[in-house]
């Protein structure tokens, strides 16, 4: 059976994406048969961070509306072997996502994959509220920030009450808190809230913190998810941080402000 | 640079100000939801209160609920106020 992962976080541009695709693929490198799902109908992205969008014919939607089987939407990545990607619609609107459609699409993938990551739109509404429905673990993506923080907030809220493992009183979803875009200079200055802060804020344990990284860009750029850029360090914190979700202990890295020496700052070390 | 972290010192870093501003907007969030769960109470009471007039004439105000919060534990405590002896033999005469 597989596991669900949602990864969500009510405000946008915080790296939901980013995080869905490196995820995904980190689980598919470490041997796991894994699909990552784009739940934002009509504003899809997610095939562009995992450089498939020229293959994209048939999406979810087609799938849950019986224009298109799975297997003909169901894109194999090329770099990492056990991945596929299901795109979203680009044409239609998030009522599309019907409950009946999407449990019907996920319990189809769960006989074939280990994994299954939601990757949720921006806000609360019903494409988030769908990725979200039958998750069994959710990445709360947060950055180290008052609006992303709350947001956040909000979504635990929703994950703790509107879920299937809610209502039907079973065992609740699993939180993880991931921060992204995270300067440990700026908290070492007191200008950003530490991993401590937002851990304690939101009182959920921290699965992993990616540091602010020009990497990250890059590698949207050339659609190609940060962590296959292992020599990174955003690419490095997110392969830990799937280690960490497959029950490895690794402690966390790039989250200590390294004090610059005088030579290195003289000499851009 | 130095120097300047004498003025800075006087005021707080602004993460320990977003912190504190997080908290308390958290803890209200967490509270109106805890909150939500009970949205049953009013009707609750109106019910109770229906069902114990077929028995003893009471008061609008005999039935009393309220929820106590002690960590993970909620406690329900009904008080029912049944009225004093005296008027309960009037109203049986």
């Amino acid at each position: 059976m597989a596991r669900i992962i949602v990864v969500t976080s009510g405000k946008g541009g915080v790296g939901k994406t980013t995080t869905s695709a490196s995820f995904a693929s980190g689980l598919a490198l470490k041997g796991h048969k894994t699909v990552v799902i784009d739940f934002d109908v009509g504003l899809r992205n997610l095939d562009l961070i995992m450089g498939c969008e020229r293959r994209v014919v048939f999406d979810f939607v087609n799938v849950i509306n019986g224009e298109a089987n799975l297997r003909q939407a169901l894109i194999k990545d090329k770099r990492v072997e056990n991945l596929s990607i299901l795109a979203a619609s680009q044409t239609r609107d998030k009522e599309a996502l019907t409950e009946e459609g999407v449990k019907r699409v996920l319990d189809e993938l769960a006989a074939d994959y280990d994994y299954i990551v939601c990757d949720s739109p921006a806000g609360i509404e019903r494409g988030a509220l769908m990725a979200m429905r039958f998750a069994d673990d959710a990445l709360i993506v947060t950055n180290p920030e008052v609006s992303s923080v709350r947001d956040s907030d909000r979504v635990l809220g929703i994950l703790a009450s509107r879920t299937r493992r809610a209502e039907s009183g079973e065992e609740p979803v699993r939180e993880h808190l991931v921060v992204t875009r995270y300067a440990p200079g700026r908290v070492h200055q007191g200008e950003m809230l530490s991993l401590e802060d937002v851990a304690e804020i939101l009182a959920i344990p921290l699965l992993g913190a990616v540091p602010e990284s020009e990497t990250v860009l890059q590698s949207s750029n050339a659609g190609v998810p940060v962590v296959l850029e292992r020599d990174s360090e955003a690419g490095a914190a997110y392969a830990d941080m799937v280690g960490r979700y497959l029950g490895e202990e690794l402690p966390h890295r790039f989250i200590d402000y390294q004090k610059k020496g005088f030579f290195s700052r003289l000499f851009g070390g | 640079m130095g120097w300047l972290n004498i003025f800075r010192s006087n005021s707080k870093s602004s993460a320990s100000v977003a912190k504190e501003r997080l908290q308390v907007i958290v803890a209200h969030q967490r509270g109106s939801r805890a909150g939500a769960d009970l949205e049953y109470l009013p009707s609750l009471q109106r019910d109770l209160l229906e069902v114990i007039r077929r028995y003893v004439k009471v008061n609008d105000d005999a039935v009393k609920l309220e929820v106590e919060r002690d960590g993970d534990m909620e406690v329900l405590e009904l008080n029912i106020t049944l009225p004093d002896r005296s008027s309960r033999a009037q109203h049986a005469s």
